[in-house]
């Protein structure tokens, strides 16, 4: 389990996690589920794109996923945000389907972009990821007060000068570079459900920004190991062991809420609820 | 009109069922997804076309038609979605994401288990993008009778839905079953992404789900009109589009076709963005009644 050939997937998985868990945090804070959902599958388009006129695919992956961040940003100013994200992201995969319509080298690469590889990284592939990784650590770090304060009270951050029009497409860009690189790695549906998963978790076990954050970071990274490991044993795709224990950890945490509303009495829940408002 | 409609084209069997199958998913699509719209539920609406493509290939590999498992698979993520259940629109969209993930796992794991029995080369890409043009016809008579179905359970829940819809606390005062009536219309909802995503395509199936949708509710606020709008525009987008991409087999030297989802999808998207125009939106604030156009501000 720990060869010489498993060791990129393992360093790559633990970048990867620790990013989706970090900026998973604002996309479960701001239920932001839906454009998670597109923007990766917008840059497996990209993909599909670049590899047709023979560039870069992380260029393509890129120049897409960003594209498709900021259309749903700007679109949503005025329409239904939900129904612009699904438009969005219709035209991506359809533009998907074109390139790939007019290649015939590319279909045995299509699962491995939607379902990941990360068994099969390459030493090359680790540096990229990295530096990317920094740059999504050091936005979420820069806008983490201006991004909480509008997530939870937008009222309050637009007094305060934090445009939450600015906001949300400022934080779909970073979901949009969080995915470009990591897309090729691990697939365009796994970092979606590491997203969502680990985050929304951590939130039900505690109420403080900064601990469910460095919470949700653990649980991701316990995630994608544990998930590693179960694939390199049984030789299944690594994507559903993490479908399934980012369920798995969500209805724990769903769990443990519940629980803990059943055993406080109600009284306490409502002044503790008053005074968090 | 020769240098629009190719040779052949009017001749074509697979271009008939293409229109047929087409047309009738549009048809149920506009009429479920003008309450998708209203609702703010696309993500539900697409959510359920990957999870019922998970238990398509979950048939698949025990070997049973796949039809069952898209509608089994569409029903069963449907209740899940709404068994968790939250209000707030937050809540759900994330419990909506979670089932998403977990189902998108599963189609992994079966479509691994399928390809290393027997070689399926492209059979994610099948399931993913689909074909409108490799629709058989043997499967027409399935889709109008599923759809049937689902124009019915719509008529059924229709008065109740549309009260639940614009405020849930006064459809609960009223002593309307909030709830059943929301799981109803989920399974009206998984029943008609289920099939369009058989017939047509996951990604056509979101496309004509929220496309048309959207578009007639920036043209009308009465529901009745919107569906019917709805399902026009999606019928007219399926038909130039099929047009097209027939037609596009002439458009280059090499004779690659360009795929059907390509032309509906961007002809949907146009006009969506048409209706964003400034004439069009000021025509119809004009003409917007007080009362009417609560119904799709209750649920921003």
């Amino acid at each position: 389990m720990f060869a010489s050939f498993m060791i990129n997937a393992w360093v790559v998985a633990t970048i990867v996690a620790v990013i989706a868990g970090a900026v998973g945090f604002f996309v479960v804070l701001r239920g932001s589920a839906f454009p998670a959902h597109a923007i990766p599958n917008g840059a497996f388009a990209g993909a599909a794109g670049a590899s047709l006129l023979g560039v870069n695919t992380l260029a393509g992956l890129g120049v897409f996923a960003v594209l498709a961040a900021v259309g749903i940003g700007v679109l949503g100013r005025r329409g239904r945000n939900d129904v612009v994200t699904a438009l969005a992201l219709v035209v991506m995969l359809a533009l998907g389907a074109v390139f790939l319509s007019q290649t015939t080298q590319y279909e045995p690469e299509i699962f491995s972009l939607l379902f990941g590889e990360v068994l099969g990284v390459a030493s090359n592939e680790i540096l990229p990821v990295a530096v990317l990784g920094v740059v999504c650590i050091a936005a979420v770090l820069v806008l983490y007060r201006p991004l909480i304060l509008s997530s939870v009270v937008p009222d309050i951050g637009e007094s305060k000068g934090v445009s939450s029009q600015r906001m949300e497409t400022a934080f779909l860009v970073v979901v949009a570079l969080a995915t470009a690189m990591t897309v090729p790695v691990v697939g365009a549906l796994l970092i979606f459900s590491l997203m969502i998963g680990p985050p929304a978790a951590a939130r039900s076990f505690t109420n403080r920004p900064s601990v469910a954050m460095v919470l949700s970071i653990a649980i991701a990274l316990i995630t994608v190991w544990t998930a590693i490991a179960l694939s390199f044993v049984t030789n299944w795709p690594i994507g559903f062991f993490v479908g399934a224990l980012c369920a798995l950890s969500y209805g724990v945490g769903r769990a443990w809420a519940t629980g803990r509303r059943a055993r406080a009495p109600r009284l306490e829940t409502v002044t503790t609820g008053l005074v968090q408002a | 009109m020769r240098w629009l409609f190719e040779s052949g084209f009017f001749a074509s069997h697979p271009v008939h069922v293409a229109c047929l199958v087409g047309s009738i998913v549009a048809v149920v699509s506009g009429v479920v997804g003008v309450f998708t719209v209203m609702r703010g539920q696309s993500f539900a609406g697409h959510s359920l076309a990957d999870v019922a493509t998970a238990g398509g290939s979950g048939a698949f590999l025990v070997g049973i038609s796949p039809l069952f498992g898209f509608v089994a698979g569409g029903v069963v993520g449907a209740g899940a979605m709404e068994a968790i259940g939250v209000r707030r629109a937050r809540g759900r969209d994330l419990a909506t994401g979670i089932v998403l993930g977990a189902s998108i796992g599963l189609a992994a794991l079966f479509l691994y288990l399928s390809t290393t029995e027997s070689s399926t080369t492209g059979a994610s890409q099948q399931i993913l993008f689909g074909s409108i043009f490799s629709t058989v016809s043997s499967t027409v008579p399935v889709v109008a009778i599923f759809s049937v179905l689902c124009l019915g359970i719509m008529a059924l829940v229709y008065r109740p839905l549309l009260l639940s819809s614009v405020s849930t606390d006064m459809a609960a005062a009223r002593g309307v079953p909030v709830r059943v009536v929301a799981l109803l219309y989920m399974v009206a909802l998984a029943l008609a992404v289920g099939l369009s995503s058989l017939a047509i395509g996951a990604i056509l199936s979101t496309a004509l789900l929220i496309g048309p949708a959207a578009i007639a509710l920036r043209l009308t606020k009465r529901i009745g009109w919107a569906m019917m709008a709805a399902s026009l525009s999606g019928v007219v987008a399926v038909l130039a589009g099929v047009l097209l991409a027939y037609d596009s087999y002439y458009w280059s030297p090499s004779h690659a076709s360009w795929p059907v989802s390509f032309f509906i999808v961007v002809i949907v998207f146009l006009g969506y963005l048409a209706t964003e125009l400034p004439f069009v939106s000021t025509a119809v604030t004009r003409q917007r009644r007080p009362a009417t156009s609560d119904a799709s501000e209750a649920h921003r």
